[in-house]
């Protein structure tokens, strides 16, 4: 039985995070990555840019070629790991070989979800995560002229808008009264709304599948509220949820994802986890739930190596953040994402500028600190903001800068601006 | 590993560095030919903060853990170990500015035009970036360890 240093789950950010972590402090632990997909490794994030033409294969990759080899790293492509023993530390593979470990990182990834509505399967319903669902999305786009996407959230609306600009007829179903819902506030919504209609992409809100009819595909869709939608192409891109089924049924802690602390151990000693497989620290609501999105993946593989190889070290700036953009609106958000009346005594300050498609929205909490932003049209240097939350500074006394487009350290009062800048920028006396 | 310091004090506003940096990254090197005849038009990858009389420029810091780095989804960003610099390959960049969502100095920029980033790679391949080199009053300090 082969036995390595260090093994690795999955094939994707954590698993990337996790080997270039490793090989920052240790150069010569054994590495191995398990992965179920045959391709090099790539990235889910880039697959609505594939399908639009602006990435070819060779730039789906994540990382060169070479990398693997470069890294040192023991390679198992196109397997899948079907059993976990945290006893005896090995891993059993579907063709039977056992692998040993010291340190196991579980980087699973999600499923995407789809719903239990009949006829899901069949052959022209696809689901938009992976490079399989790309490439046979991309067949069958020939002939293809009304296209139905299930979701309005991220995924669908991705996928909406390429299959729109592919100059297909498309409609977006969502069941919550508005897209993006869980990400932004109703104003936000509507703005990212608009810029969908506007190119005539119909929205569907409060509103799902009744029924499919078609033999082997599916060409007619019967909605909740009666509307009948003819449909040569359905993509499902209602979310993903935690991979789990590898080790559901042992001891290890699962609340929806697999459950980590800041060091993304997991509840087993030796065994740790980060992506979407997770359940991981939220910093700003203080409470693990699964985070399922690309920053969060790679740093969170990149924290569990340094513990995996001895090295202390915390992932403690995880929480909800998107950077998105439909039809050249250019949207970024961060942590708590509530409306005006909240009975949470959370402030909110914004600014709207409807009909250009500019917005900015700031949630502030009792003590000043800025618990959830998000910016429409204006998002250059939104970073600024994410590490006024990381650094839980009161922002009252320039409240109302946060609102101008040009907002950065030149507007904040001297001790903080300085306090925040010393370590890494300034030279001199202050 | 080199950096690009910062002296607030010293700095007048005038935004020099900002030009000399659209120079540096200009086709033709030249001042005039960059700004009246190129196109696309060459961008800086510093920004004069400004709150009058407060000024201060700021630019990629090449962070030691950089947090666009774990934020890039295209690979397109990366530190190279021996330089220690943070380098973005345009070719491999979408667009998506997951990078400007994390950068806690607000040092990424974008090019709208061709929605793309554009960051400082400290003059790769001259001794002295040209923000430092061409500051009238000393306000940018270029520390290297070598």
């Amino acid at each position: 039985m082969q036995k390595f240093n260090y093994l690795i789950i999955g094939n994707s950010a954590g698993a990337v995070g996790c080997i270039e972590g490793l090989r920052t402090v240790d150069k010569n632990g054994t590495i191995a990555v398990v992965s179920e997909e045959s391709h090099h490794v790539y990235s889910r994030a880039l697959i609505p840019y594939y399908l639009d033409g602006k990435v070819n294969k060779e730039n789906m990759h994540y990382r060169p070629q070479d990398f693997y080899q470069r890294a040192g790293v023991t390679l198992f492509s196109g397997q899948r790991a079907s059993e976990v023993h945290f006893d005896t530390k090995e891993v059993v593979m579907a063709g039977g070989e056992r692998l040993g470990y010291e340190k196991l990182l579980l980087a699973t990834g999600g499923k995407p979800i789809v719903p239990p509505i009949p006829g899901l399967d069949k052959s022209n319903v696809f689901t938009f995560l992976s490079m399989d669902d790309v490439l046979k999305i991309e067949k069958s786009l020939a002939g293809a002229k009304d296209a139905v996407v299930l979701g309005g959230g991220v995924i669908g609306l991705m996928a909406a808008e390429v299959l729109k600009k592919k100059g297909l007829n498309v409609h977006v179903l969502e069941l919550a009264p508005r897209v993006l819902a869980p990400v932004i506030d109703e104003t936000a919504s509507d703005i990212v709304e608009s810029s969908f209609k506007e190119v005539g992409v119909e929205i569907a809100t409060n509103n799902t599948i009744q029924e499919i009819h078609g033999q082997e595909t599916v060409d007619k869709i019967v909605l909740k509220d009666g509307t009948v939608l003819s449909c040569d192409l359905l993509v499902v891109g209602v979310g993903v949820s935690p991979r789990v089924d590898l080790v559901a049924n042992t001891a290890i802690k699962i609340e929806r994802g697999i459950v980590v602390d800041q060091k993304m151990q997991t509840s087993v000693p030796d065994v740790y986890a980060c992506g979407d497989c997770a359940s991981i620290y939220d910093f700003i609501t203080g409470e693990n739930r699964p985070l399922p999105l690309w920053p969060n993946a790679y740093s969170g593989g990149r924290v569990a190596a340094f513990n995996m190889a001895g090295k202390s070290r915390y992932y403690t700036w995880g929480t909800g953040m998107n950077s998105m953009h439909f039809f050249d609106t250019n949207i970024i958000n961060a942590g708590m994402n509530v409306s005006e009346e909240n009975d949470q005594n959370l402030e909110i300050i914004t600014k709207v500028e409807k009909e250009k498609r500019i917005y900015r929205k700031f949630v502030i909490n009792e003590q000043g600190h800025i618990k959830g932003f998000a910016l429409i049209g204006e998002v250059a240097r939104a970073g600024i903001l994410l590490n006024l939350i990381r650094s839980k500074v009161d922002v009252r006394p320039f409240k109302q800068k946060l609102l101008e487009e040009d907002f950065g350290y030149a507007h904040m009062h001297e001790e903080l601006r300085w306090q925040l800048l010393k370590d890494d920028v300034v030279l001199g006396v202050i | 590993m080199a950096k690009i310091l910062v002296k607030p004090e010293v700095c007048i506003g005038c935004h020099l560095c900002e030009v000399w940096c659209a120079v540096a990254h200009s086709k033709s090197k030249n001042l005039i030919k960059a700004f009246m005849y190129e196109d696309p038009k060459p961008l800086p990858r510093v920004a004069v903060e400004e709150d009058l009389p407060l000024t201060f420029p700021l630019q990629c810091r090449h962070c030691d853990e950089p947090d666009c780095v774990s934020a890039c989804i295209s690979g397109a960003l990366h530190k190279d170990p021996e330089s220690g610099r943070v380098i973005h390959d345009k070719e491999r960049c979408v667009g998506c500015y997951s990078c400007v969502l994390v950068c806690p100095y607000g040092n990424v920029f974008i090019d709208h035009e061709n929605r793309k980033i554009v960051k400082c790679d400290l003059c790769a391949g001259l001794d002295m970036p040209y923000c430092v080199s061409n500051c009238p009053n000393e306000a940018l300090i270029y520390v290297s360890d070598s």
